[in-house]
């Protein structure tokens, strides 16, 4: 299989201070891929390299190269809207536009790119909504606000809404982290199910997550990538030494 | 944390007075933040009193008459001041909010916030400017300038419209608009701007990894704050229709009912009392202008009084779920 995305030398500042150090790795198409990493490890920040989230930050800069289906995405003349549009993201906390209703905030990146017409709308929100198991539970309350859901299910509507646009591969960052079990239980179902059609890279803290949900898994240490492989092997197997007492509770 | 003090003073002897001394404290402030409410009460009680001969005179006629003769027939009418009032206002809500918008905007979306500070600052600056010097610069620089410069234009490009046909004096109907729109511009884009800063950035986050263009992101934040935005757009016509001093310095004090063109005088409520409350020599004159004044309270009060409750409504609800 292909490499979805392939990660060259990728370097990430904030201001002065280096956060990524000599990113290097291939992730995986229609996979999930977990990233894990004690707190401060540069996880959250390598997953915005991804789509180019991390430069909206007026202090942020980037070197290196992240190559999707080839095409470099730092490359010069690369919009930065358009590989959003194809790279989606979920995050940490559910965020909701809570002044649109459910079926608006679904639709909400399918307006930017100028859908009107009310029947395709329609037939996405449905799609959409089935995709994250959401529908049943809001078929009746559509026009209620988003605001208006419990945590778990906002989040689940920010699946829906960042799949609605179609994007080729999902970001997920530390996306169960506010909700609870249940919740999170249902969302991991969700990313399972999603990684048939979809690439996912998922930032987690809870490594029995990682365990859970991932088919490969990277280790983070300090703004450095320590360990990269198939899942069961990092958490069976682990070949560095810091993996190892990461993965067994030595140090977090 | 609460917690119950019940014995406090067998405990603490010296807590008694300490408590007396929060309590006598207490009434104080109280009374005086009465004072705010008796002093309002006491103005609308004495307007009404002032106005009652002129309310007993005219009646309703005095809001829908179109007359003003102090002079012979001694008929007050006040529509074509309550007119002028709200078109000048309204032409000043026309040019400052758009204005005001791309303040509040570039303050917090666009200029890094180290810079923006110096910026806020001065638009708040503007705001401490006194009106009557917004009335001097008014009629020595703006009024040439434009009569000179931007009138004669105007009417040449669009005389065709009625609007901006006619004799051009400087002073009028527009550049008391203009005038105004300078003056609201402070209050309302710092209004904005605080509306602004406290949408969270998980929300421009959400529409920017949808593959929101900056200009999409921008909507976003004014659509998350839109009702207060509406809130800040009635503050400032609340500001626009008490404007008194740089009013009537600019805008040609004439009364008439409706004026020939943008570039005609026109009149005011604020404007007429401000001018001829010293000439009003007998009780019935004194009294109307007194109404005059009854009406224009009125009406500030209820728009203001509405744009605060907007603006508070929307910023308890957005940092409420800013919050979660």
């Amino acid at each position: 299989m292909a490499p979805k995305l392939e990660v060259e030398d990728l370097n990430a500042w904030f201001g002065t201070k280096q956060v990524l150090k000599n990113i290097n790795i291939k992730i995986e198409e229609n996979a999930v891929t977990a990233i894990i990493g004690p707190s401060g490890c540069g996880k959250t920040t390598f997953l915005r390299c991804l789509n180019r989230m991390h430069e909206i930050n007026p202090d942020a800069r980037v070197s290196g190269k992240v190559l999707f289906n080839g095409l470099n995405i730092y490359g010069n003349g690369v919009d930065p809207v358009m590989i959003r549009k194809k790279i989606g993201m979920v995050f940490q906390k559910p965020n909701p536009f809570p002044m649109m209703s459910i079926y608006d905030n679904v639709v909400a990146g399918l307006k930017l790119n100028g859908v009107r017409d009310k029947k395709s709308l329609d037939a996405v929100v449905r799609r959409s909504l089935e995709l994250v198991n959401l529908w049943d539970e809001v078929k009746d309350d559509l026009n209620k606000s988003g605001a208006s859901l419990s945590g778990g299910q906002q989040q689940r509507l920010c699946i829906a809404r960042a799949l609605a646009v179609e994007p080729e591969v999902l970001l997920m960052d530390e996306p169960c982290s506010a909700l609870d079990p249940i919740s999170t239980a249902k969302i991991e179902v969700l990313i399972r199910k999603l990684a048939k059609t979809y690439t996912i890279v998922i930032v987690t803290h809870n490594m029995q997550q990682a365990a859970r949900v991932s088919d490969y898994t990277a280790f983070f240490y300090l703004g450095e990538l320590i360990e990269y492989g198939p899942t069961k092997q990092i958490f069976e197997n682990p070949k560095h030494e810091l993996t190892e007492k990461y993965i067994t509770g030595k140090f977090g | 944390m609460k917690v119950k003090y019940k014995n406090k003073h067998t405990v603490f002897p010296y807590l008694k007075w300490l408590i007396i001394g929060d309590n006598i404290f207490k009434i104080i402030s109280a009374l005086f933040a009465s004072t705010i409410l008796l002093l309002l009460g006491l103005m609308v009680y004495e307007l009404i009193k002032g106005s009652w001969l002129s309310i007993q005179t005219f009646g309703l006629d005095f809001i829908l008459g179109t007359k003003w003769d102090p002079a012979i027939s001694k008929v007050f009418g006040a529509l074509p001041l309550i007119l002028g009032t709200a078109v000048t206002s309204a032409i000043a809500l026309l040019i400052g909010v758009p204005i005001s918008l791309g303040v509040g905007l570039a303050l917090s979306e666009y200029i890094p916030k180290r810079y923006g500070f110096v910026i806020s600052f001065l638009v708040e600056l503007l705001a401490a400017v006194p009106s009557v010097i917004y009335g001097l610069w008014g009629m020595f620089v703006l009024i040439p300038f434009l009569r000179d410069y931007i009138y004669s234009h105007i009417r040449a490009l669009f005389g065709f419209i009625p609007i901006f046909s006619g004799p051009i004096y400087g002073g009028g109907v527009l550049t008391a608009g203009i005038v105004l729109a300078i003056m609201i511009i402070p209050t309302v884009s710092a209004v904005m701007r605080d509306l602004f800063m406290i949408v969270p950035n998980s929300q421009r986050e959400a529409i920017i990894a949808l593959g929101a263009t900056k200009l999409e992101t921008v909507k976003t934040v004014v659509s998350y704050t839109r009702s207060g935005v509406i809130g800040a757009i009635i503050l400032g016509l609340g500001r626009a229709i008490g404007e008194t001093m740089a009013v009537t310095m600019v805008i040609g004090n004439r009364f008439q009912v409706w004026p020939s063109s943008l570039f005609d005088a026109w009149y005011t409520m604020s404007a007429i009392i401000a001018n001829e409350l010293l000439e009003a020599t007998y009780d019935l004159y004194v009294s109307a202008l007194m109404n005059v004044a009854l009406a224009l309270l009125f009406i500030t009060l209820v728009i203001n009084i509405l744009s605060r409750l907007i603006v508070w409504r929307t910023l308890r609800l957005v940092r409420g779920i800013a919050k979660e």
